[in-house]
């Protein structure tokens, strides 16, 4: 890039923006007086209804099964769950299981992957791979293709998702968790620590989230629910000071395990990212160590999780993922792509809004929701 | 938002805008990049399928207008199957006759419905309204006091009954009517659309206060399951508009293009930012044009009045138009600038920026040098640089870490900027309006709300950065 041309391109950038101020007051001005009207809506109604009548019928069934399942364990009530999620593409599913291999198949594929989150990019990538194993091997029918296709995803989830909770001696483990806003962190922390109460640790929760409103107040029932002990600082505190006085005050209470929650950001928000990469090195510090860094993900999310996991590794040097609300009717595909391209493996799935609806993450059940099995 | 849709769009339709003729070919290329591009931006399959299909039957049979290159048309006709898509003209708030306006806030955990509902309660009393906030999610721990909290900087009383979501929202809206209160915003728990028994609750809830309007809160990061949420909560509940959030993020928030077409909802508001503030109206035309490249100078000016602070801005303005802008101010201006975040975003949202510079990979420590080179000036020399001779010059590289010749360069470049804006400025009350229609509008409104009092400045100056930046690839002094 050659200066000239930066400090011209500068200059007017500068010049533009000084003006700005103006221009929107005028605009805003416009605005108020002249009412735009609202249009009636009116559109494409009829195309959603079949659709809808298949997806509420479906829940009717899916929920009582769910109600007789209430004690289910966790694998089960990972694949209870789930399979309300599933019966929303088991139409194209059949489609597939029923297809001879032709083009339309890959398109099939293609749509169904789409439609699960996993994204374009990814997604391309997985069927040409799949195409070419198909057509190497000579296989024929649908679903040999799916067990396929199955099997060569499951291939490439293969990371470590053990998680660690012992720190060298005379340290106190930390885990931070990660992400943008309303994934669930806190939620996720509260769960967690049910988890490890209940397996007689002494868990100490860190209210680092201090600037949205009753963060603090939110995680402080969670440790009452889930007996875990709790350090919170005032609104609007350093974060890194809460959970470095987290750390002291575990170490001294002999605490097992301190889980440090923090304000949700977004990843493009390079102030609020640098104070999380700070907060990691001082919770790094004597004498805690931060032995995870969970990014929380919703299953909602679309393709931009991958750029989020992009920055959140970047910054803070993430080491598994939480996937949550993983118990509607979003698959949650991105993580696919996220471990994939970013090899960052989903540790954890939230699955409800109970103390102990968050199970290990197991890729099986993952990539069979993700197609269903009728 | 809609960053790199914005990059796909303009690659494709630019390959188009050059041709002469368009063949069958051309279009299926194009409609299928547009496709993935889409995709990409997590609309949902099934309205980019839509979408693509009428795109392509109107280009074919699009009869060939006279004024307009087949490339033209084919860009005209994704603007205005986007904006189509988009909800086409901002949504409006009328006000219930009979007291309060009731609005009730619906939608999954963690898509910001306690926020949005305490910025929406903020914008209600920016239009001169009374509103009266309900705690109706009894569900999350702290929701309640996070609403409470919120409610509290914007001084608005919020209400609440610990039995039920069904009685807050009820004793909600009598207490409402006995305060006087004239508008109502009810926040509820957030629900999975397949959590039938929460779903049937917020149906109690909505039979019961009888909202005016009833509002989807969606995160602009949600993927293709937007679709299966509007359409069940419309199903439920039947929605009026969706409040979009997190609109400062880099998601491409394709979910607001699936569930305006799905539902046949608008996006009503938009969500930009962690304040209060951070909230106003949606505008379909806004997002169509930058999506199509066309750039987004309103949500620049947003961008700025975060950051500068007005009477400063002003006054350098001013002097730079009067060619009495120094290097100091240039200093100034540059440090906010920089506030503002990433520099290629803002350029982004330039209209009329060639490919090359918004591609350009600008290199920060670049601009650390300019500011270096300043700020080893003299307070004299920062005024007039004119008195800069070669000795200063040494002295000025030596005091930075740079070469003679990038301080003179710098030097040259600032004179020639001076100089030119000064015509610019000149030039500014008898400029030619070329500019799309939307712009042409502004300005007109903009004469008639200023007034031809004595301050004429800002009122020519608006139109200055349009004409600048189209200035830009022609080199500018000369101009």
């Amino acid at each position: 890039m050659n200066t000239p041309l930066l400090i011209v391109i500068f200059v007017l950038l500068m010049f533009a923006l000084a003006l700005l101020p103006w221009a929107h007051r005028s605009w805003s001005e416009r605005e108020g007086r002249v009412g735009l009207k609202q249009s009636p809506p009116n559109h494409d109604e009829g195309l959603s209804r079949p659709d809808l009548e298949k997806l509420e019928s479906s829940d009717d069934s899916l929920h009582s099964e769910v109600q007789d399942q209430q004690s289910a364990s966790g694998t089960e009530l990972l694949r209870t769950r789930i399979s309300k999620a599933r019966d929303l593409v088991s139409n194209r599913l059949k489609d597939i299981r029923g297809d001879s291999v032709d083009l339309q198949i890959w398109e099939k594929i293609e749509e169904l992957l789409i439609l699960a989150d996993v994204g374009v990019h990814t997604t391309m990538e997985i069927v040409t791979r799949l195409r070419t194993t198909v057509e190497e091997q000579g296989v024929s029918e649908g679903t040999m293709v799916l067990d396929q296709l199955k099997s060569q995803m499951l291939s490439e989830l293969s990371g470590n998702r053990a998680l660690r909770t012992v720190a060298p001696k005379g340290r106190v483990p930390i885990w931070l968790f990660v992400g943008v806003n309303g994934v669930g962190k806190t939620t996720s922390i509260g769960k967690v620590s049910r988890r490890y109460t209940d397996e007689g640790l002494k868990v100490l929760l860190a209210a680092g989230d201090t600037f949205r409103a009753a963060a603090a107040e939110q995680l402080e029932q969670w440790a009452a629910a889930s007996d875990a002990e709790l350090v919170r600082g005032s609104e609007g505190a350093d974060p890194s000071s809460v959970i470095y006085d987290a750390s002291e005050a575990a170490s001294a209470r002999e605490v097992d395990l301190v889980l440090a929650d923090t304000a949700g950001r977004l990843h493009n928000k390079v102030n609020l990212m640098e104070e999380l990469a700070k907060v990691r090195r001082v919770a790094d510090r004597e004498p805690g160590e931060v032995c995870e860094v969970l990014l929380v993900i919703d299953a909602t999310t679309g393709q931009n999780g991958l750029s989020q996991a992009r920055e959140f590794a970047d910054a803070v040097n993430v080491t598994g993922v939480v996937l949550t609300k993983l118990d509607g009717s979003a698959k949650g595909g991105i993580v696919f792509a996220i471990e994939k391209e970013l090899g960052l493996p989903v540790k954890l799935v939230g699955l409800g809004e109970g103390d102990r609806d968050l199970v290990d993450f197991d890729p099986d059940l993952f990539v069979e929701a993700l197609f269903g099995n009728e | 938002m809609f960053q790199s849709l914005t990059d796909r769009f303009d690659g494709i339709l630019n390959r188009l805008r050059g041709k002469g003729r368009l063949t069958e070919d051309d279009i299926s290329e194009a409609t299928r990049e547009i496709r993935l591009a889409l995709l990409e931006a997590d609309v949902h399959l099934n309205v980019v399928q839509g979408f693509i299909e009428r795109t392509r039957e109107r280009c074919l049979s699009a009869d060939v207008s006279e004024s307009l290159t087949p490339g033209q048309q084919v860009v005209k006709i994704v603007n205005e199957e986007l904006t189509e898509i988009l909800g086409g003209e901002s949504f409006q708030v009328t006000y219930s006759s009979k007291s309060p306006t009731v609005v009730l806030m619906a939608g999954l955990q963690g898509s910001g419905k306690t926020t949005s509902s305490a910025k929406l309660a903020r914008w209600f009393k920016s239009q001169g309204r009374n509103p009266l906030l309900v705690a109706a999610d009894l569900q999350r721990p702290a929701a309640v006091d996070q609403l409470q909290t919120l409610a509290k900087q914007i001084d608005v009383p919020v209400f609440t009954a610990p039995e039920g979501a069904l009685e807050a929202a009820r004793d909600g809206l009598f207490e409402a009517k006995q305060t006087g209160r004239d508008v109502l915003i009810v926040d509820t728990a957030g629900r999975l659309t397949v959590d039938n028994a929460l779903m049937d609750e917020i149906a109690g809830i909505s039979d019961a206060v009888e909202p005016d309007y009833t509002f989807l809160v969606v995160d602009a990061m949600t993927g293709q399951d937007a679709v299966n949420t509007a359409e069940v909560f419309h199903a439920t509940l039947e929605l009026d508009a969706v409040i979009l959030t997190k609109l400062d993020g880099d998601a491409r928030g394709g979910a607001a293009l699936s569930v305006k077409e799905v539902v046949g909802r608008p996006v009503a508001f938009a969500s930009t930012g962690e304040k209060l503030q951070d909230f106003d109206q949606f505008h379909p035309d806004r997002m169509a044009e930058r999506i199509l490249g066309m750039g987004d100078v309103l949500t620049l000016i947003e961008k700025a009045e975060e950051v500068f602070e007005q009477e400063a801005a002003e006054a350098a303005t001013q002097r730079l138009l009067e060619g009495t802008f120094t290097l100091d101010d240039f200093v100034d201006q540059l440090r906010q600038v920089r506030q503002m975040g990433d520099l290629s975003s803002i350029v982004s949202m330039m209209p009329g920026v060639p490919k090359e510079v918004k591609d350009a990979d600008v290199d920060e420590r670049e601009i650390d040098r300019v500011e270096a080179i300043v700020l080893s000036m003299t307070p004299e020399e920062r005024i007039n640089p004119d008195v800069v001779d070669g000795s200063r010059r040494a002295r000025i590289a030596k005091g930075s870490g740079t070469t003679p010749t990038q301080v003179s360069n710098l030097l040259k470049q600032f004179k020639e900027m001076r100089k030119a804006m000064k015509g610019l400025a000149g030039l500014g009350s008898k400029s030619k309006g070329r500019k799309s229609k939307t712009k042409k509008g502004k300005k007109g409104k903009k004469n008639s709300t200023r007034g031809g009092n004595s301050r004429v400045q800002p009122k020519e100056t608006a139109k200055i950065p349009k004409l600048d930046i189209d200035d830009l690839d022609l080199t500018l002094p000369g101009r």
